[in-house]
């Protein structure tokens, strides 16, 4: 392991036995030799936990389920739900959202944001080369036909430049600590990654749910975000417009990840699009309006690369806007993120992201990437073939936790089924040891279990060199016991995560948006 | 604004309207019931007349009893305009635009949906339950919540008229339900059994006090006159069409268009025809033609909205 990743482990062992007894201890726990985020192994509270682990301990029995229930019912009333089956019956129910939050410490926060930041910066140099004068193949660092084979490279964007050089605008980057607490890089997502919605939702009930530990927990605002991400579509719109008209685009009402894209909009003020109000006329793009027809100058669009225009892309799309990408090239529009930069997501390239640092930047990555196996390479297929009982095995172009087989928990059908897979296709495959993820303390009927969680911080991109990373993040956990998949659509939920301020920083207010310094 | 919200703020507005009104409908009928000797004609039947979808409701549940009738119009998701069908689409308007309204009156209709949904049709036809109450409670709510929670900008001036429009329809409907009753035994006209009626009916629009106040007796031309056209009484057909009107002067405005839309044109034609015409003309020509063409007239209004807002081509 190259970093100490909390310092809280350090801390204790110097302050000696005496302190013990002040720390508190979560009663009743198990940590079941995981790494867990709030406790240590002997259940005491790591540093920035101690206020939530003695109101835990002081909360008479049933008040977390009573707050946990309060919660429920204010994001259902607030209608972030989805529906179960078929419409007519209209059984809803809200993303399960756990009251017990994520806390990380300023320290490991530090070291973070500068991986994060690091890692975008190469990113983002990546996909302006590969797409341009593509020098990292020419330097053979990375093989041109494992490029050109990603299902998500566009060939249609070849010798594109985005406005201030940027491609991967806005990313959800997912972030695993495994049981040593080291953090590793699992994907990047720099697409239309979603979620950021939850993590300020999430803020906003539990600042309502738990003002006191909240306050006294000195935790980083997030609702600033909303403003950010506005400034930055702003800011890279074409650059001879003065005052720039934004939208968002949505692929509808019935897209899972709707209500963000609704949310976001409105915490914006600006319009939310379908393609359907989109119209372009002589490389200009519009919407139609009750007054007409208006410009359209920056487009932070919800919709996949391939669905954006039935001209270029896919024809039978109804959900794009016939023309937009000749507008885009024109320069006459911005599209956020820029076409294209899923190539970059492709499990096999992923492989490759801490050699696009060492090379774009002339640094050590900050963040390792997850040891990963490309099928690809014989030796490396030799390897995965033969220890298929203790890999994970992932499908290069899949995402959501689609595709995966969890070796130590499959049986010798489902292992014997990828392994032909994998000898059929091997470009689409890749495998990475199990990780034993971290936990975080779980509300289970009326106590507290470890769970599995992951991260997915949220990073802005307006220039190569300004990265801005939202101090939060979405908290995922596996619920259901022993599992470590935290897709939402595989029974995952949400946790609210609070980034520890450090003197200086500002801090989080319970009364909105009116945050504060911290001394 | 995108011409695709304007749409669904208006039909939003309009299907959360409708949904009001038929609690308003099924409780008036309701109180029919109670208060009526067995020899009228059944309400039930009339009440789905009124609908105009009666061939639906017979081809579904055949005979017109009460627990059918409620079953059908408060809660049948298969028919197109239940309560809980209106509320569902109003909700799904809501969802689509939901970065247009205020927090608070996506809530509201949320949370209107969600109560309709979990009552049912024993809890409608007990008259001890407080369902309507409760139903009224929470259209006032909403109104309430669009009207002091959002800019009264073009976008609440289209759910304006969305609502204004599909009022006027339903409180000429309501007078309509009254018309079927009526129909068999003109001769109960001014007996003590028809001024109950005819109070039950000012109820139903939440009238029956201003009437008092203004009238004292229940007389026939007088309520009629206080449902087509009372100058300011908020559920009355003319002050429905005078507010639609302005909402739509307004719209006008933002629209920059050097000429009035059609919309615009009709709306100020109805409310100038109201003006002009009393209960005695009303009356003698019939009630029932009159409100059959008003109801024409409405329908032409919310299609000329559409080739007028909806569906935009010009640059501005």
């Amino acid at each position: 392991m190259q970093h100490q990743t909390d310092g809280s482990v350090l801390q204790r062992q110097s302050i000696g036995a005496l302190s013990i007894d002040t720390v508190p201890k979560l009663a009743e726990y198990q940590t079941d030799g995981f790494f867990d985020e709030l406790v240590d192994q002997n259940n005491l509270a790591r540093p920035d936990a101690e206020e939530l682990v003695s109101l835990f301990n002081r909360l008479p029995p049933h008040e977390l389920i009573r707050r946990q229930d309060a919660i429920e019912r204010a994001l259902f009333r607030m209608g972030i739900t989805f529906t179960v089956y078929s419409d007519k019956t209209g059984t809803e129910k809200i993303f399960p959202f756990d009251v017990v939050p994520r806390i990380i410490s300023a320290v490991l926060w530090k070291h973070i944001e500068a991986g994060l930041k690091q890692r975008i910066r190469a990113l983002n140099r990546f996909l302006c080369d590969i797409y341009n004068e593509r020098e990292i193949v020419q330097e053979g660092i990375i093989p041109a036909e494992l490029i050109d084979s990603a299902p998500a490279y566009l060939d249609e964007c070849r010798g594109l430049k985005p406005f201030n050089d940027v491609w991967c605008h806005i990313t959800g980057t997912d972030l695993v600590r495994d049981n040593s607490g080291t953090v590793y890089v699992l994907e990047d997502n720099l697409r239309c990654p979603s979620g950021v919605s939850y993590v300020l939702q999430n803020r906003h009930v539990m600042k309502r749910n738990f003002p006191q530990v909240f306050s006294a927990s000195r935790v980083r605002p997030v609702n600033d975000y909303s403003s950010r991400l506005f400034e930055l579509l702003r800011d890279v719109a074409p650059p001879h417009v003065s005052d720039p008209t934004v939208v968002v685009l949505t692929p509808g009402v019935y897209n899972s990840a709707y209500y963000e894209h609704s949310f976001l909009a409105k915490k914006m003020g600006v319009e939310l699009v379908e393609g359907r109000d989109l119209v372009v006329e002589g490389d200009l793009v519009y919407m139609k309006t009750t007054a007409g027809l208006r410009r359209v100058d920056v487009i932070y669009r919800r919709i996949d690369d391939t669905f954006l225009d039935p001209k270029t892309f896919r024809k039978d799309s109804v959900l794009g806007v016939a023309g937009l990408m000749d507008a885009y090239r024109t320069g006459n529009v911005t599209l956020a993120n820029a076409p294209g930069t899923g190539v970059a997501d492709d499990k096999v390239i992923y492989a490759f992201v801490e050699d696009m640092i060492r090379y774009y930047l002339g640094e050590e990555p900050i963040l390792p990437n997850v040891p990963t196996y490309v099928c690809q390479k014989e030796q490396d297929r030799e390897y995965v073939l033969a220890h298929l009982d203790e890999l994970v095995i992932k499908a290069a172009g899949e995402s959501g936790g689609y595709g995966i087989l969890i070796g130590p928990q499959a049986d010798a059908k489902q292992r014997d089924e990828f392994a032909k897979n994998i000898i059929a296709d091997p470009r689409n495959w890749i495998a990475q040891p199990t990780l034993q993820l971290s936990r975080v303390p779980t509300v289970v009927d009326d106590h507290l279990e470890g769970r599995h969680v992951d991260l997915r911080p949220y990073i802005l991109c307006s220039r190569p060199d300004d990265v801005w990373v939202l101090p939060g993040g979405l908290t995922r956990v596996a619920l259901k016991k022993g599992s470590l998949v935290v897709n939402s659509s595989q029974g995952g939920g949400s946790k609210d995560t609070w980034v520890v301020a450090e003197a200086g920083q500002a801090v989080a207010s319970i009364h909105g948006s009116d945050d504060v310094v911290a001394g | 604004m995108l011409s695709r919200v304007a749409e669904s703020i208006y039909w939003m507005s309009r299907q959360a309207e409708r949904a009001e009104n038929l609690a308003r409908f099924i409780e008036v009928t309701l109180h029919m019931t109670l208060d009526q000797p067995e020899y009228m004609v059944d309400p039930w039947e009339s009440l789905i007349l009124v609908t105009g979808d009666n061939e639906l409701f017979e081809s579904k549940y055949g005979e017109a009893t009460c627990q059918n009738a409620v079953q059908f119009l408060a809660f049948d998701r298969e028919y197109h305009s239940s309560m809980l069908t209106c509320l569902y689409a109003a909700r799904e308007n809501a969802k689509s635009i939901r970065e247009t309204l205020s927090t608070e009156a996506f809530e509201q209709v949320n949370d209107f949906f969600h109560f309709v949904s979990e009552s049912s049709a024993p809890q409608l036809t007990d008259p001890t339950a407080d369902f309507f109450d409760k139903v009224r409670c929470q259209a006032l709510m909403w109104t309430g919540v669009l009207d002091s929670t959002m800019a009264h900008n073009i976008a609440w001036h289209f759910l304006n008229v969305g609502r204004l429009l599909e009022r006027a329809d339903k409180t000429s409907r309501i007078l309509d339900v009254k018309y079927f009753n009526l129909l068999p035994r003109l001769e109960d006209v001014g007996t003590a059994i028809d001024d109950l009626q005819w109070s039950t009916l000012l109820l139903a629009i939440s009238g029956f006090e201003t009437y008092r106040r203004e009238h004292q007796l229940m007389d026939v031309e007088k309520i009629v006159a206080f449902f087509l056209f009372h100058r300011t009484f908020p559920r009355s057909i003319y002050s429905c069409i005078a507010g639609a009107d302005w909402s739509l002067r307004e719209i006008e405005k933002e629209s920059q268009s050097d000429f009035a839309g059609e919309a615009q044109q009709r709306i100020a034609a109805l409310r100038h025809r109201l003006t002009n015409t009393n209960v005695k003309e009303v009356i003698a020509g019939g009630m029932h033609q009159f409100i059959d063409q008003l109801q024409i007239e409405l329908n032409a209004i919310g299609e000329s909205l559409g080739q007028d807002y909806f569906y935009a081509t010009q640059s501005a």
